[in-house]
């Protein structure tokens, strides 16, 4: 007698909960987060990630004086050293450093999603038809490419900035047109080695039509890289806005954007010393963090070049 | 080896003339009014019309494009409303002072980081490799204008041993122009305190920009050497007994050198850009400085003229690694 239950059979595969369906990715991660935890670097890059994407999403509730963020007034208070009341010190119109920092956090995880989103949204799909497809396409995307590669980003978006107008929103649009060049040459470099595997070639054989074989083959086997380049652009987004408003031509006062306020900073040296300082510490410490996470998913996803 | 340069050569020009349609674009389809703009904020809507029709922006986009490269071939990237100059003229006065301060910068980065990283790859793991690798990754993380800041605070406000900005203290007139490198002239015109003061102001600013590089430098190079050390050659070098320090500074640099050297030329174009932020802490007067005025001052053909200045250089310098790393390695010259 068949005791199998009805819907069973129905389906023709026994019950199977997620976790068993998904068992060798389950496994893949496993081993993924077993290789990365042992990295003392990647796991201190971790850590500034996480601290900087908590802090990010809570400040506006824990910041201790919020009325500061959006340009209050006190006289009485400014340029005072650090203390345990203004942990960072104060500004020039008495804000409270730490509290401007702690919003700018928010700003900043904006500015490095946009930039590089955008930059995969444009680079990634460019990169693939230009490895796939080779001939006229290849040749005319690359060259591009190489154009917007032979000027540092920066000085391109500084001349797209002045062409645009000054401010936060166009610095973020100039530096997501100049980003995507980095992931072309990236993805295609990696679709040109995969196109000759053999799984394509046999996915091709069983009448898979090319999008299938770019989204199901190629596109999977390109996430590693692009995932690490992902995450050390995220920081170098950071780092390039924050240059813009350091020489002027991104966000302007009193945006608490970290390069604007080392701007001001600037000119209270070397006495009011703190002002310049702890926003400058801010970016560092958090790119540092997304450049040490990148080096640790490398080492992860691409095991010969571990140690590098 | 002829037809290679030749071919590379080509390869440049066409990529300069790419360059000039992207700064045209840049100029003529953003939505910025470049007729308004070069007639200045408060002229009548007449003047604006006749600057339109002298600078052909009332015709169609391809023949402004031809009207463009023609101007540049002929030297005319525009003029400067802020200077009052031709582009072209401040771009030769500024450029100099960049060339100097980006040269300076680059040596330290090279003289510091090849030491470094080959030591690093011996002592690998060592207390050494991990100060070499904390230097290596914050050297691209700090923010290179906010290194400057504090270089200016320890060195130049807090102990007073290096001056604060600018290329000569006011005491000093700068020596006959030659090469415009304040560093070469004085020294063909022996004036060694000139070049003293020269090189003391040149020090902080290079410090501060050379990090990014050095830290790639440190990089790759020690990456590049541990993998030269693993190889049959070190090995069969150390059995036949020849000396250690020559084995490594020898042998493994040799072929560790390359990727460097690669490394050193695509660095070389983001100190370019780099120099933008440092010259403007620094108040070196340099393209970079040049390049932030004019852009808070809505000047925009100085823009367009500092961007292609900075694309050109970095071509060049790539074409240069190129020709450097095809002649450095018998391999590939044989094949060019």
């Amino acid at each position: 007698m068949n005791t199998a239950s009805p819907e069973l059979a129905d389906t023709g595969r026994p019950t199977e909960s997620w976790r068993e369906r998904h068992a060798s990715s389950i496994r893949q991660m496993r081993l993924y987060w077993h290789t990365y935890r042992r990295n003392a670097s990647a796991m201190v890059g971790l850590v500034l990630v996480v601290i900087f994407l908590v802090l990010s999403l809570i400040s506006p509730w824990i910041v201790p004086y919020p009325a500061d963020a959006t340009g209050a007034v006190h006289m009485a208070d400014k340029l005072l050293p650090p203390s345990a009341a203004h942990w960072f010190g104060t500004d020039e119109v008495g804000n409270d450093i730490l509290t401007r920092l702690l919003i700018g956090t928010r700003l900043s995880l904006e500015i490095a999603v946009i930039i590089t989103g955008v930059a995969t949204i444009i680079g990634v799909p460019l990169g693939i038809l230009a490895g796939f497809s080779g001939g006229w396409t290849r040749e005319i995307i690359m060259r591009v490419t190489d154009v917007f590669l032979s000027v540092p980003a920066l000085v391109l978006a500084i001349a797209i900035v002045a062409a645009l107008g000054i401010g936060i929103v166009n610095a973020i649009v100039a530096l997501s047109l100049v980003w995507w060049p980095g992931y072309v040459r990236l993805v295609e470099s990696k679709t040109l080695s995969l196109k000759g595997e053999a799984y394509v070639d046999a996915a091709r054989l069983a009448g898979a039509s090319t999008a299938r074989i770019l989204f199901s083959h190629i596109l999977p086997n390109c996430l590693s890289p692009i995932l690490v380049k992902a995450s050390m652009d995220m920081g170098m987004a950071i780092l390039a806005a924050a240059s813009l408003g350091f020489i002027g031509l991104g966000a302007q006062p009193p945006t608490p954007e970290w390069g604007a306020m080392i701007s001001i900073g600037r000119n209270y040296l070397p006495t009011w010393w703190w002002y310049a300082t702890f926003p400058g510490l801010a970016i560092y410490l958090t790119v540092l963090g997304f450049n040490l996470m990148g080096d640790g998913l490398r080492d992860v996803f691409d095991p010969k070049s571990r140690g590098r | 080896m002829a037809l290679y340069i030749g071919k590379r050569m080509a390869f440049l020009v066409v990529m300069l003339f790419g360059l000039l349609i992207v700064t045209f674009l840049i100029s003529h389809v953003a939505p910025g009014d470049p007729a308004s703009l070069a007639a200045g904020p408060d002229a009548p809507p007449e003047m604006v019309e006749r600057i339109r029709h002298e600078y052909g922006l009332d015709r169609p986009l391809p023949v402004q494009l031809g009207i463009y490269v023609a101007g540049i071939l002929h030297g005319d990237f525009g003029q400067s409303v802020r200077t009052g100059h031709s582009v072209l003229q401040d771009l030769s006065e500024f450029f100099p002072a960049t060339f100097e301060l980006v040269t300076v910068s680059m040596l330290i980065a090279i003289i510091l980081g090849i030491p470094l990283g080959m030591l690093s790859a011996v002592k690998q793991n060592s207390w050494f490799d991990h100060a070499a690798r904390i230097v290596s990754v914050s050297g691209v993380a700090v923010p290179m204008f906010w290194l400057g800041l504090m270089l200016q605070l320890a060195f130049a406000l807090d102990l007073g041993w290096l001056p604060l900005g600018g290329r000569l203290g006011i005491m000093s007139t700068p020596p006959d122009p030659v090469t415009h490198l304040y560093l070469i002239d004085s020294l063909l015109a022996g004036q060694w305190d000139v070049f003293g003061d020269a090189l003391s102001h040149l020090i902080l600013p290079a410090v501060a920009l050379c990090f990014p590089a050095l830290a790639s430098i440190i990089r790759v190079n020690r990456a590049e050497m541990i993998e030269a050390l693993g190889q049959d050659y070190i090995t069969n070098a150390r059995a036949q007994g020849i000396g250690s320090f020559r084995t490594v500074a020898v042998y493994a640099l040799k072929n560790a050198f390359l990727p460097t050297l690669a490394m050193i030329g695509l660095r070389y174009g983001w100190m370019l850009g780099g120099t933008i932020l440092v010259e403007s802490v620094f108040d070196w007067p340099g393209i970079g400085l040049y390049a932030t005025q004019s852009a808070i001052a809505q000047d925009f053909q100085p823009i367009m003229g500092v961007t292609l200045l900075i694309g050109a250089n970095f071509m060049i310098a790539n074409l240069l690694v190129d020709l450097a790393y095809i002649w450095l390695d018998p391999r590939t010259r044989e094949a060019a």
